[in-house]
């Protein structure tokens, strides 16, 4: 599957370009002022476009969420006629609140399953580092070689990343269904289905949709993986095996930081897509009857938009833009500005 | 028909298919603007008028409309009488329009002129933001007329919507299975259904089917269990109150959870939807993998649904399935005749042109009533239409809505998005066994701080 493979292929130019980062030289100009109204001109003429659609359609619906949570509106009545309470609705979700009178009843009706999202969230992006990668890391070194079937492979492995969540969603319904294939197979070897059901039970929802997430996303990791692999000089490795390096010796000494560049910028995906994960908790069930694979995105749907809290819902959702960009921040500042610092260490 | 009632919620498909169909019949022009523009003559003269409509009458997963051609039908028969009166209707899927399409609507000050409503809470904080035309004196004859179905569509004595439909809930159930399992009478008290269920259940069959993963039809059995316990003002004065500190509402968790101990439902019923699938609690009736389901009167036709779609297979549907109120349960301050109910109506819009109550008079008007009752199969609101109901069932539920003693308003409905969303979750946690009575009530009482 060629274009598979080109977009495979692709990722890896596309990370050395990012950390690549070399300043275009100033051309000599006998017109400098001239040259500088011109530099303008193109600059807004390029910029422009992405610039207006960008404060259109991104700043401008961040700073009115910003907006609307600081007020009590419930979406039906002008938002002009609500009523503002400061940062009453972020108090309600962090720690319910300093009101005595309402604080215990807002612990327990919004507080808990605030956090209870977010946890879930965080363990999503501690299970997907610490199962997610080495399954990936496992499976790309292990496919990384010339084989009959080599293409074949990889799109099997990457057709999950590429179906609908919707349609994937819909179809682990149906084999997670009480009376469905998972449950009569798990009788088949004598055991049974969770006692709430796959989904709903409190215990075990949330790790059936763990499982679904990582087949979801596996595939991503191992072809951006592949893709990081194929860079890696074949001369390199044969020079170590001449050398009398054994094969994990090849792929702990020589592969694996070579991909190091590839494995951040996927693990920098894999983090900001756990904070922002909702398609698939919603189309199961809304995150569960009773949050038990609530995300922070599902629980924010819910109240905001189900129960017609709209401005707490803008609340959560200026929380989970405010997390997202703090760890993206962090993420960049620390763990990939190595990457970006020394270009040519990367692979 | 049914499908659109109360649509399951997880059908993300149906949804986004459904939201496509609404995007594609959306082009004939906004109504809204060409409503501002005839709104001010005062309508009654023969300036053309253009009324936009927008109602839940989406077609099934048949492709079969009936409400939708038979509100077509409606509006080309007004259109005829009434020619300087243009019509255009867009068919919106249920939760699209509800949660959706109408509040950003009214939102953006460009609303249909008559748009689908549902009554109760939502209602009453749209016409707190002064987006409802007050029907009360236009119409006071047709609401006279209908009688006590108008209600869940008053705030304060004023009307803002009318029903074309109103129903109570009740407990539907296949003779065959029963008949297996030796019951010989439908249950009418608590321990009679006690009774039957264990009956049932040493028969091998699962005794009662509920689509608890869809949250609402678990919370119904919570409504009725609080209906019988809190007294008739306490529940209907909650709407706008939001006064929970009464005992009876602990107490119909209580009830609840007791219930739930006797272990009616079938295995998992957390995990179960209510209209999806032939796993669903509906499509357990439905194949006869269940005996009962409580829920509201369109299931008749969602479980037509269920079967090819053949005459003959929905009539041997229909001569095994059958359908008995709510059990009374004893004690408590509720009337034990007293039954949850709702139904379907519309309103128009605050600067919508006179001639869309006209167009409202004519929809719920004896005639066109009576028709709805012929060609959708459903229980229309004005009593001179209630003839028009033939089918033993459907008129059964329309004997016990006119004989209750009174019917309350579906609790979700009558406490709006935010109080009634708290409710049907906690009392969700009851069934998965994560929650209490206390829990419902506390969740309530949150909620209500917020609002």
């Amino acid at each position: 599957m060629t274009a598979l493979e080109a977009s495979g292929r692709n990722a890896v130019p596309a990370v050395e370009k990012s950390t690549a980062g070399t300043r275009p030289a100033h051309p000599a100009s006998d017109h400098p002022r001239r040259a500088t109204a011109r530099k303008w001109a193109e600059i807004a003429l390029f910029v422009g476009p992405a610039l207006a659609l960008f404060l259109t359609f991104v700043v401008y619906p961040v700073v009115s969420a910003a907006r609307y949570s600081m007020y009590k509106w419930n979406g039906v009545s002008q938002f002009s006629d609500a009523e503002f309470i400061g940062f009453d609705n972020y108090a309600r979700a962090l720690w319910g609140g300093s009101d005595p009178a309402t604080h215990q009843a807002f612990r327990t009706a919004y507080t808990e399953p605030f956090w209870e999202a977010l946890s879930h969230n965080f363990a999503i992006i501690f299970l997907s580092l610490a199962i997610q990668l080495p399954l990936a890391l496992i499976v790309a070194l292990t496919l990384n070689r010339k084989f009959r079937g080599r293409a074949f492979t990889r799109v099997v492995i990457f057709a999950p990343y590429v179906l609908s969540e919707v349609i994937a969603g819909t179809m682990w319904l149906i084999i997670f269904d009480p009376n469905g294939v998972a449950t009569q197979w798990m009788r088949a070897i004598g055991l049974d289905m969770p006692a709430g059901g796959w989904f709903e039970d409190p215990t075990w929802g949330f790790w059936t949709v763990f499982f679904i997430i990582t087949w979801k996303y596996v595939g991503l990791a191992i072809i951006l993986f592949l893709a990081g692999l194929s860079g890696v000089s074949e001369d390199l490795q044969e020079a170590a095996a001449i050398d009398g390096a054994s094969w994990w010796q090849i792929q702990w000494r020589i592969n694996i930081p070579l991909i190091g560049p590839t494995i951040r910028i996927w693990a920098f995906l894999s983090i900001i897509g756990s904070i922002q994960l909702f398609d698939m908790v919603w189309v199961l069930n809304r995150g569960g009857t009773a949050g038990q694979y609530s995300t922070i995105a599902s629980y924010m749907m819910e109240i905001g938009f189900f129960r017609s809290d709209w401005g707490y819902g803008s609340a959560i959702a200026v929380i989970m833009f405010f997390l997202s960009f703090v760890i993206a921040l962090a993420y960049m500042a620390t763990i990939l500005r190595r990457d970006n610092a020394h270009p040519r260490k990367a692979a | 028909m049914a499908n659109m009632r109360r649509a399951a919620a997880g059908a993300a498909i149906a949804a986004s298919m459904a939201l496509l169909a609404a995007c594609s019949s959306s082009d004939p022009g906004d109504g809204g603007s060409s409503a501002d523009a005839s709104s001010s003559g005062g309508g009654s003269g023969d300036e053309p008028v253009t009324l936009t409509w927008w109602h839940n009458g989406v077609a099934g997963d048949t492709g079969e409309n009936s409400l939708g051609d038979y509100w077509d039908q409606v509006a080309a028969d007004f259109m005829a009488d009434n020619p300087n009166v243009t019509i255009e209707i867009e068919q919106i899927q249920n939760e699209d329009l509800q949660r959706t399409r109408i509040p950003t609507a009214l939102q953006s000050g460009d609303a249909p002129d008559l748009f689908q409503q549902w009554g109760g809470g939502e209602m009453a904080a749209q016409a707190e933001a002064g987006y409802l035309m007050d029907l009360s004196d236009t119409l006071s004859a047709d609401i006279d007329r209908l009688g006590g179905g108008v209600a869940p569509w008053q705030v304060d004595g004023t009307t803002y919507g009318l029903p074309f439909q109103f129903a109570v809930e009740g407990i539907w159930y296949r003779p065959s299975l029963f008949e297996e399992a030796g019951i010989d009478a439908e249950p009418t008290t608590m321990d009679e259904l006690a009774d039957a269920v264990q009956k049932l259940k040493d028969a091998g069959i699962n005794p009662i089917a509920v689509g608890a993963a869809d949250g609402w039809p678990a919370a119904h059995w919570w409504y009725n269990f609080a209906l019988r316990s809190c007294a008739q003002d306490v529940v209907a004065s909650a709407g706008t109150s939001l006064d929970f500190s009464d005992p009876c509402w602990v107490d119909a968790g209580d009830q609840l959870q007791a219930f739930i101990d006797t272990e009616p439902f079938q295995p998992q019923f957390t995990s179960t939807v209510a209209q999806t699938g032939a796993t669903s609690s509906a499509g357990m009736v439905a194949n006869g993998d269940a005996a009962m389901e409580l829920m509201g009167q369109w299931n008749y036709f969602v479980y037509e649904g269920f079967t090819d779609g053949s005459d003959e297979a929905i009539a041997a549907l229909h001569e095994d399935l059958d359908w008995f109120p709510m059990p009374a349960v004893d004690g408590g301050a509720g009337d034990p005749s007293a039954a949850m109910g709702g139904g379907d109506g519309f309103s128009c819009y605050v600067d919508a042109p006179v001639e869309c109550a006209d167009f409202l008079a004519y929809i719920v008007s004896d005639d066109v009533q009576r028709g709805y009752a012929e060609a959708v199969g459903g229980l229309p609101v004005a009593p001179a239409a209630a003839d028009a109901v033939t089918d033993p069932v459907l008129q059964k539920i329309a004997t016990t809505t006119s004989s209750a003693a009174y019917v309350q308003l579906w609790m979700d409905t009558l406490l709006g998005p935010n109080v009634g969303g708290a409710m049907n979750d906690g009392i969700v946690n009851i069934f998965n066994g994560t929650g209490d009575a206390q829990g419902v009530v506390d969740a309530m009482i949150a909620a209500a701080a917020t609002s």
